[in-house]
């Protein structure tokens, strides 16, 4: 895809709005809401403003129905990031974004400049970057476009955040089939301010001068927000590059000490950065929030490049760029703060009456539109959604389970399956990844990227914060309502096992064609799922991100809600962390597991059966084992406590061993097939340890909420031992064939070794 | 007494070196690079980040830095200069110390803890250092893999400059040569680390091993102070 202006059209050219990415419709609504045909120069302002990205016109309607109230939040969607209160006149600012479209097409940029533009979004909010966490999704690594993927989205990541001193200190490494074309590269970012400093991305006061401060605008990212966020990938990669913006992170770090010193110091009336969209998008959703207009002087803007056409730089997404409004009386002080930074800084327009957005270029009025018809009162699409074939839903909770033949199926070895299980490529160690991530900058990280969530100490007091990002892909292809509930549950229980309490949720919706029916029914039932789950656990959504058309020639990805959740530990002595810690500590298992494999890695490594079904969500069950962990940390009952994600019991198990260098010898019940027990991935279950004698104040507490407190065995060896008994181990040893065990019994070296090779193995980079 | 932190722009861990620096008991202050003074510091730590961007080569141009001067005087008076990772890089550059920190024999930027020897205990950055005991610290770097010419590092090795090397079982992360990963310059007052013993203060956070270092420092200047009143300037 080209652009205009840069290149001479050929004979039959469609008409400028379709070429912007436009539709007839789409035209014919700025056209009612100007009262005339807009010119070229507005035309493009539209077009980037009304693409998905910065307008979300097809995803409004049911981002609406999410639960957005909580009695601590300060800022909700709709500001540059969420913002929560934590108490002590403090508040934590957090929100998960995607760049996922210019990762494919230039990885390291892609993702490095996804890094600064989230950090751009907290620093706006006045709050000081504190943690970084990058979700990231990949086709099959034996490709070697995947492992190119890989490499430069993972160096960019780390390059722009080592850079500007911010931890990255958690995420996601996944890899299905559906992300070959198009990876996905989430990026959630953490941030402290003072409640009563925080900053608002709005034009207040008619007179006040805007200063553009950072970069020199060039003709990078031009139209990214409509040709890269919003157009399908067939074969267009190579046409694209040039609307891939580049990162600075040496500008960026400016960019940020400057921003918090201007914001810190009150020198600024508000203030937002630019990312999608560029200066147009800044100043008309500034003016938009203010109830206010604005005049950008295009002459006074710092070019990179001359010959740069009017709407090239009202639209460029030259990254490192912030819009101040800043009252006459302070700009000298402004000014200065700049300069000390080594930041470009110059006074572009002002803040006017009447609402407009005026685009004037020495003295001649290029462009003037309301800002409100650019922002907040964007077109908006009803979709129509229609529910994608052969899918599986959930079986209501009460169901009774399908029979099913006794797995680990016959002749499999479960020792064989776990250490299988540990070696894939989404369950090993991320050490490949999170060596490349400085995670201890900011000393303030108490538990990096190593396991579950991440905790990072606030300094000058006791509090902590607990945060991690958690998707199920390979579950929302099968039922996305449960998937996105499910990664709602699964990440607020990573933020509880830590003993901390969930204060709200970050989300990024990464999607399909809107436009396509079954892609819209994705969207729409993971939003519900997120609604339910939300609602059901009292979890208040505080922003997030919507990139749809990620689609390739080969298909669309899986569904994919990227969910963050942040939660406060009062505490940091109270921390609970997974690793097994004693000998002879008594290992327990709260809550309990249900049938069903589909979407699992153990049903990705042996197959499912075809009547499998998804595991089933009790959301006020999970929301009672939240609560219980919560009073076993603050009662310093728990050794250790860790999630049963992916892989199951059994690799939940394994993984409190390995990371302990404790083995341990457990005997579990199997009442359902053995491979549900061991390796399903029901929600609502977490692997904790205790000392003997507090197990009876355990559960006893277990009892209290109504969740089941199973003993399973003890802390130490250095083996890890798991006998099956009961009723539904795996039958008579004839039908199993020879020498099969009922039981997982493996040297904790083993599985040690299998976890470690797991992801360079998988990337060809074995050592 | 009063630690000053250099920082440059682009400087990431002088947050951190001013915390660290607090703990162990003495006063901080950043010090903003275009100084040409050091506001009555008694002894210095240029920190981690990378300064202006290491566009060129890391510590290249933070060397040209106005402060630079003045922190080229107070090494030459005696006063303590201790160049934490980027600090080091920098200092190297400056030629107050030897080699240089080439890339990682990765080519990769590397994070991890490692463990580390503390070969002199005689200095003002290792005194407070037990004897015997090993070092668990954090690193942080793409340039990173110390080096010198082979008379040099001879000469080095030979006058007990090496301060701290890599050990323990997750080795020598990045090919420094001889594993070296600390050097103190041949008057014993400026001295180059690439581990990072400020984001080692506290046993919260992994490791407060990092402290013995920075008490040392601290102490050090303390008892100077208290021998020549309030001169800092010792030989």
């Amino acid at each position: 895809m080209t652009l205009v202006a840069t290149v001479r059209p050929p004979a039959e050219q469609p008409p400028l709005h379709r070429r912007l990415g436009l539709t007839d419709e789409e035209l014919a609504a700025i056209v009612e809401r100007l009262g005339r045909s807009p010119n070229d120069l507005e035309l493009a302002m539209f077009s980037v403003m009304w693409s998905e990205h910065c307008s979300y016109k097809s995803s409004k309607p049911l981002l609406a129905t999410l639960p957005t109230r909580g009695r601590d939040v300060i800022v909700g969607p709709g500001g540059n990031a969420g913002v929560v209160r934590i108490g002590d006149g403090l508040a934590v600012c957090f929100k998960i974004e995607s760049h996922n479209h210019p990762s494919a097409v230039e990885p390291y940029q892609g993702a490095a400049t996804g890094v600064g533009g989230i950090l751009r979004d907290i620093v706006a909010m006045g709050a000081r970057p504190v943690a970084l966490l990058d979700a990231l999704k990949f086709g099959d690594p034996v490709d070697g476009s995947t492992r190119r993927l890989v490499s430069g989205v993972v160096g960019g990541v780390g390059g722009y955040g080592n850079c500007v001193g911010v931890p990255t200190v958690g995420g996601e490494l996944t890899f299905d089939a559906s992300y070959a074309a198009n990876p996905l590269v989430n990026v959630m970012c953490v941030g402290i301010v003072a409640e009563d400093a925080i900053a608002h991305a709005a034009a207040a006061g008619v007179g006040n001068q805007l200063v553009l401060i950072g970069s020199a605008t060039g003709r990078d990212g031009i139209g990214g927000a409509s040709v890269l966020a919003s157009a399908n990938f067939v074969d267009e990669t190579r046409q694209m590059r040039p609307s891939v913006q580049i990162g600075d992170p040496f500008a960026g770090k400016l960019l940020i000490e400057a921003t918090l010193e201007l914001v810190e110091r009150r020198l600024v009336v508000g203030i937002s950065d630019l990312g999608a969209a560029g200066l147009t998008c800044a100043a008309a959703e500034m003016a938009d929030r203010a109830d206010t207009g604005v005049r950008i002087d295009l002459e006074a803007v710092p070019r990179r490049e001359p010959g740069m056409a009017p709407f090239e730089v009202m639209i460029s997404e030259t990254q490192e760029r912030m819009l101040a409004v800043v009252a006459p009386e302070r700009l000298d002080e402004v000014l200065e703060v700049c300069r000390r930074w080594e930041l470009l800084a110059a006074i572009v327009g002002r803040v006017t009456a009447g609402g407009d957005l005026t685009v004037v270029d020495d003295g001649a009025e290029l462009a003037r539109v309301p800002a409100r018809a650019l922002a907040g009162e964007a077109i908006v699409f009803s979709r129509v959604g229609r529910p994608t074939p052969r899918r599986r839903s959930a079986p209501a909770p009460g169901v009774p389970l399908l029979a099913q033949d006794g797995l680990p199926e016959r002749g499999m070895d479960p020792g064989a399956v776990l250490e299988a299980l540990l070696g894939r490529a989404n369950l090993g160690s991320r050490a490949w990844v999170t060596r490349r991530y400085d995670s201890t900058v900011g000393s303030d990280t108490v538990e990096g990227s190593t396991h579950g969530a991440a905790v990072l100490r606030i300094k000058g007091g006791r509090q902590a914060l607990a945060m991690a990002t958690d998707s199920l892909p390979g579950l929302a292809v099968h039922d996305p309502a449960l998937a996105a509930a499910m990664a709602v549950a699964e990440c607020a229980r990573n933020v509880a096992v830590t003993g901390a309490r969930s204060l709200g949720v970050t989300n990024c919706l990464n999607f399909g064609d809107p436009t396509d029916a079954e892609a819209f029914w994705q969207l729409a039932e993971s939003v519900r799922g997120l609604a339910e789950a939300c609602r059901a656990l009292e979890l208040p959504v505080t922003g997030g991100n919507v990139s749809l058309y990620n689609e390739s020639a080969a298909g669309r990805i899986a569904p994919t809600a990227q969910i963050g959740v942040v939660g406060l530990l009062e505490d940091v002595s109270l921390l609970v962390r997974p690793p097994f810690r004693r000998s002879g500590d008594v290992v327990v298992l709260l809550g309990e597991p249900n049938a069903g494999m589909a979407g699992s890695e153990y049903a990705a490594l042996a197959g499912a059966a075809p009547e499998d079904r998804p595991p089933t969500l009790d959301l006020e069950r999970e929301k009672a084992l939240h609560q219980l962990l919560r009073r076993a940390a603050a009662g310093r009952l728990l050794s250790s406590a860790q999630d049963v994600g992916g892989g199951g019991l059994a690799v939940a198990i394994a993984e409190c061993a390995i990371w302990g260098g404790l083995g341990v010898e457990a005997q579990l019940p199997v009442a359902l097939p053995p491979a549900a027990v061991l390796f399903g991935e029901s929600p609502g279950r977490v692997v904790a340890s205790v000392a003997p004698g507090r197990l009876r104040e355990l559960a006893a507490l277990a009892a209290e909420h109504l969740v089941p407190c199973l003993r399973l065995g003890e802390v130490g060896t250095d083996r890890v031992r798991i006998r099956l008994v009961g009723v539904g181990a795996t039958g008579a040893a004839e039908e199993r064939g020879a020498g099969v065990a009922d039981e997982i019994d493996r040297p904790l070296a083993e599985l040690e070794r299998a976890w470690r090779q797991a992801l360079p193995r998988a990337l060809g980079e074995e050592a | 007494m009063k630690v000053g932190v250099v920082v440059f722009p682009g400087s990431n861990c002088d947050r951190d070196a001013l915390h660290a620096v607090r703990l162990a008991g003495a006063a901080g202050e950043l010090l903003w690079h275009e100084r040409t003074d050091l506001h009555g510091a008694d002894a210095l730590i240029l920190p981690g980040g990378f300064a202006h961007g290491d566009y060129l080569r890391t510590g290249a141009i933070a060397r040209f830095s106005p402060i630079m001067g003045a922190v080229r005087e107070h090494a030459a008076h005696g006063g303590l200069v201790l160049g934490i990772c980027n600090g080091f890089q920098v200092l190297t550059e400056a030629g107050m110390l030897p080699g240089a920190l080439l890339r990682n024999r990765s080519l990769r930027f590397e994070h991890g803890w490692v463990t580390v020897s503390v070969e002199r205990r005689d200095t003002p950055f290792t005194a407070a250092v037990p004897a015997g005991t090993r070092l668990r610290l954090p690193i942080a770097h793409g340039e990173g893999c110390f080096y010198a010419p082979a008379d040099q590092l001879a000469a080095l090795e030979a006058r007990g400059g090496v301060l701290l090397r890599y050990t323990g079982p997750e080795g020598n992360p990045n090919g420094s040569l001889n594993d070296i990963c600390g050097v103190i310059d041949d008057r014993g007052r400026v001295a180059g680390l690439m581990p990072h013993p400020e984001r080692a203060a506290e046993s919260l956070l992994g490791s407060d091993d990092g402290m013995f270092l920075l008490r040392s420092l601290v102490a050090n200047v303390a008892e100077a102070m208290s021998r020549a009143g309030q001169d800092v300037a010792v030989a």
